[in-house]
């Protein structure tokens, strides 16, 4: 018998992230890579590991091939482990037949037996499609502190955007009075983060009575958290006050990644005692051409840059030949932008090739002010062709060759 | 790739360290920083396993502390393995009265126990003080089908008297077979130069580690291939890719500035024979607002504000804002002020300067700046 282990994480990694469109089309969104070498999922993972935590199960369920693969046995992230470690958490067949895991809270149901294995006093539940870096030793701190049932991480959000999210009403003790989801008037501007530390005792008993109840959702913020609100269990608002964006859409995931070249976003990759870990490739150091422009940009390990780049992430592995032009925009590993293409305001996926003379994208101001709607960022999917001569117009979103 | 699971890969990690000396101060030959993001182990490492060979066997001698922490396990490597793997191989033993080993024969002697239990019939010796992108797959089969006692790996060098120390010039017939092995000749010219690569059988090794251990000899080149040389037969392959060969601080700082040169990139880093190395964990490279790069090669973590030219940059070196770099290597961390001018400097790890800080060395004798210091 190995010894049992305080705290273990669930990372709900199956979401199909439907809002990333060509980038999701056969990749988990967890999987979809940021920040020039990053993917997503590379900071909760990462968190895991410099919060002290060993051992992770990743619920996965949509296209889960490469984020598997991804994971691997956990190594990059220091959770290859003798006991505990990563483990890929797929849905499975049992005697009462097999079933899709249906919500947040169904998916750790149906792993329940995964997490006994290791007897864990506290279970952290987190999302795999946010860009964070956050201690969760402290939150567990603050969860045994506060002799809490369930604590919610939860983030200050202007009023203005309080209505997207799920908000927490508490009293001074930070202890919560009410949860709403999506409010039209909000009572606070403490948003949920999706990220939750539970007394597994008392997680694993809301969670076999939600599934009795057979809610249909089965979803922590729809139905676990308001019926332990309803039992008067205590139930505790953690506010975080670091960065933390969602990437769930285009626009959210293009903004966090102009983020990273402002100076003003405190988010720092550099950190040597809070290292985001991501699985590595082994390609050289990036060289810099005779003629390569380059300002205000981040690139990656693997690149070959001689074009002109300016407010840009590039990732791995990417060719920007003399003359093209590459601007506020992203380009995923492996992408090839030849000589005399210009890809402004876009997110290109990986291995695409932008052929001489295509165009991708627009700056804003080339739009009539008249109908602003028409204006966002253009989206190349992966492996895609663009040829010479082709334009991806602003807003527009392609995964197929053109 | 193949599998050459019948061969025992030997790294000499330590040998030639006095051609270097600057930088073999803190460490040895094997874990001198090169190209940005390797140490010079990292390619006849990633040669061994890029050919198949799962069992090596590092071989070290002096100041080997920052090599052990590079290579650790060999996870890097694909070489934490139960079967064979990465072993590192200290230099004391029994065999070889007090003290180190005075040459490759000699270390043989001393690690003989290891070689002897490994699993293989064929040997591949190295050092460290190459660099190239080669497959020893083609070396063995060659080896196999000449039924050469020994196969040297060479290459065409423009050779002169003063092309450094323990240069192995080869002579050899029309076949291939070596007949002269001459060491530091007094010529100069285009000359088939030895590699200090070797593929041999564990058999034939074995008698000649003993032979010399028993005439109390312990170099393969002096006692052994030089006297018998017809006694033997030592056959050359040639390797027509891509090589440097690291003898002098200034030969170092010209291998290094010689891969701002695709050609000799692309022949060095080939996309089916990766060159792996430890991994850093750094973010992506970072130009700020008034950066300039032209003609470098950065490595992830490099924060750059200033202007970088005909550079090499390892992990995590930061040039500020009004600083310009040229023609300069910057080892790991380096930290250049704000309004710097760097000119064919050679910094060691975590060098830091103040702002304002002028250096000026020149292409034929750079300046090397030692490790930690701080200007």
């Amino acid at each position: 018998m190995n010894a049992k282990k305080k705290v273990i994480a669930m990372l709900l990694a199956g979401g199909q992230g439907s809002r990333l469109y060509a980038l999701t089309q056969n990749v988990a969104k967890p999987a979809v890579p940021y920040g020039g070498k990053y993917r997503i999922i590379d900071f909760a993972l990462s968190n895991c590991t410099n919060s002290g935590i060993d051992t992770v199960g990743v619920l996965t369920q949509y296209q889960p091939l490469v984020l598997n693969e991804y994971i691997g046995n956990g190594q990059p992230w220091d959770l290859d482990r003798m006991y505990g470690g990563v483990h890929v958490l797929s849905p499975f067949e049992t005697k009462e037949g097999a079933d899709w895991f249906q919500g947040t809270a169904n998916a750790i149901y149906q792993n329940m037996r995964f997490i006994e294995r290791y007897d864990p006093e506290y279970v952290i539940v987190l999302g795999g499609d946010h860009i964070y870096k956050m201690d969760y030793s402290k939150l567990v701190e603050f969860h045994e502190k506060n002799n809490s049932d369930g604590t919610i991480a939860v983030i200050n959000v202007p009023m203005e955007e309080a209505s997207r999210f799920g908000i927490m009403t508490c009293d001074a003790e930070n202890r919560v009075v009410r949860f709403t989801e999506k409010p039209k008037e909000p009572e606070s501007t403490l948003a949920s983060m999706g990220i939750y530390c539970f007394t597994w005792q008392k997680l694993k008993k809301y969670l076999i009575e939600n599934e009795n109840a057979n809610t249909g959702s089965k979803d922590f913020g729809k139905d676990i958290i308001p019926s332990m609100l309803k039992n008067k269990e205590r139930l505790f608002a953690y506010t975080f006050d670091g960065y933390w964006k969602d990437v769930g859409t285009l626009d959210s995931l293009w903004e966090a990644n102009m983020d990273l070249l402002s100076p003003s976003v405190p988010l720092d990759l550099y950190d040597p005692k809070w290292k985001i870990y991501a699985r590595h490739n082994n390609m050289p150091p990036q060289y810099i051409g005779e003629n390569a422009q380059i300002e205000n940009s981040m690139i990656t390990e693997g690149s070959n840059i001689n074009g002109q780049v300016d407010f840009s992430v590039i990732f791995s592995g990417v060719t920007i030949e003399e003359g093209a032009v590459v601007d506020s925009s992203i380009l995923m590993p492996g992408t090839v932008v030849k000589s005399g293409a210009v890809v402004e305001y876009a997110i290109v996926g990986e291995n695409c090739v932008v052929e001489s003379g295509a165009k991708i994208g627009a700056r804003p101001e080339t739009v009539d002010p008249e109908h602003k709607e028409d204006w966002g960022i253009a989206v190349v999917g992966h492996n895609v062709t663009v040829s010479g001569g082709a334009v991806v117009k602003p807003k527009e979103i392609i995964s197929e060759n053109v | 790739m193949s599998v050459n699971n019948n061969v025992l890969g030997l790294i000499f990690a330590s040998l030639h360290d006095s051609t270097v000396i600057e930088l073999t101060k803190h460490r040895t030959m094997g874990s001198i920083m090169f190209g940005g993001r390797y140490r010079l182990i990292d390619f006849p490492l990633s040669n061994m396993v890029n050919s198949g060979i799962t069992q090596v066997g590092v071989i070290t001698k002096s100041n080997y502390g920052s090599l052990l922490d590079h290579l650790g396990t060999g996870r890097e490597w694909d070489l934490a393995r139960k079967q064979g793997g990465l072993h590192l191989l200290p230099p004391f033993s029994q065999n070889v009265g007090e003290g180190v080993y005075r040459g490759r024969l000699e270390a043989l002697s001393n690690v003989w126990s290891y070689v002897e239990h490994s699993k293989c019939e064929y040997v591949v010796l190295t050092d460290c003080d190459y660099v190239a992108n080669l497959n020893f797959d083609r070396v063995i089969k060659q080896h196999k089908e000449t039924e050469a006692d020994i196969t040297v790996v060479y290459g065409k060098y423009r050779y002169s008297e003063e092309s450094g120390s323990c240069v192995d010039v080869l002579e050899m017939d029309e076949a291939g077979r070596v007949n002269a092995v001459l060491v530091d000749p007094a010529i100069s010219g285009e000359c088939n130069i030895s590699l200090d690569m070797f593929v041999m059988k564990k058999d034939f090794l074995r008698k000649i580690v003993k032979d010399a251990v028993s005439k109390n000899q312990y170099s393969l080149v002096r006692d052994c291939l030089q006297p018998k040389v017809k006694e033997i037969k030592i056959m050359g392959y040639q390797f027509d890719g891509y090589f440097s060969r690291i003898d002098s601080v200034k030969h170092y700082y010209e291998a290094n500035l010689a891969l701002l040169k695709p050609e000799n990139r692309d022949q060095l880093f080939k996309s089916g024979a990766p060159v792996y190395t430890k991994i850093g964990d750094n973010g992506p490279v970072k130009y700020g607002l008034e950066a300039k790069a032209s003609n470098s090669l950065i490595a992830d973590g490099c924060i750059i504000e200033g202007t970088v030219e005909n550079s090499i940059l390892f992990r995590g070196v930061k040039i500020g804002k009004g600083s310009v770099v040229k023609n300069c290597i910057l080892m790991q961390n380096t930290n250049i002020g704000s309004g710097c001018s760097l000119t064919s400097v050679i910094t060691d790890k975590n060098v830091t300067t103040e702002d304002g800080r002028v250096l000026t060395g020149s292409d034929s004798y750079p300046v090397y700046i030692s490790k930690n210091a701080k200007l």
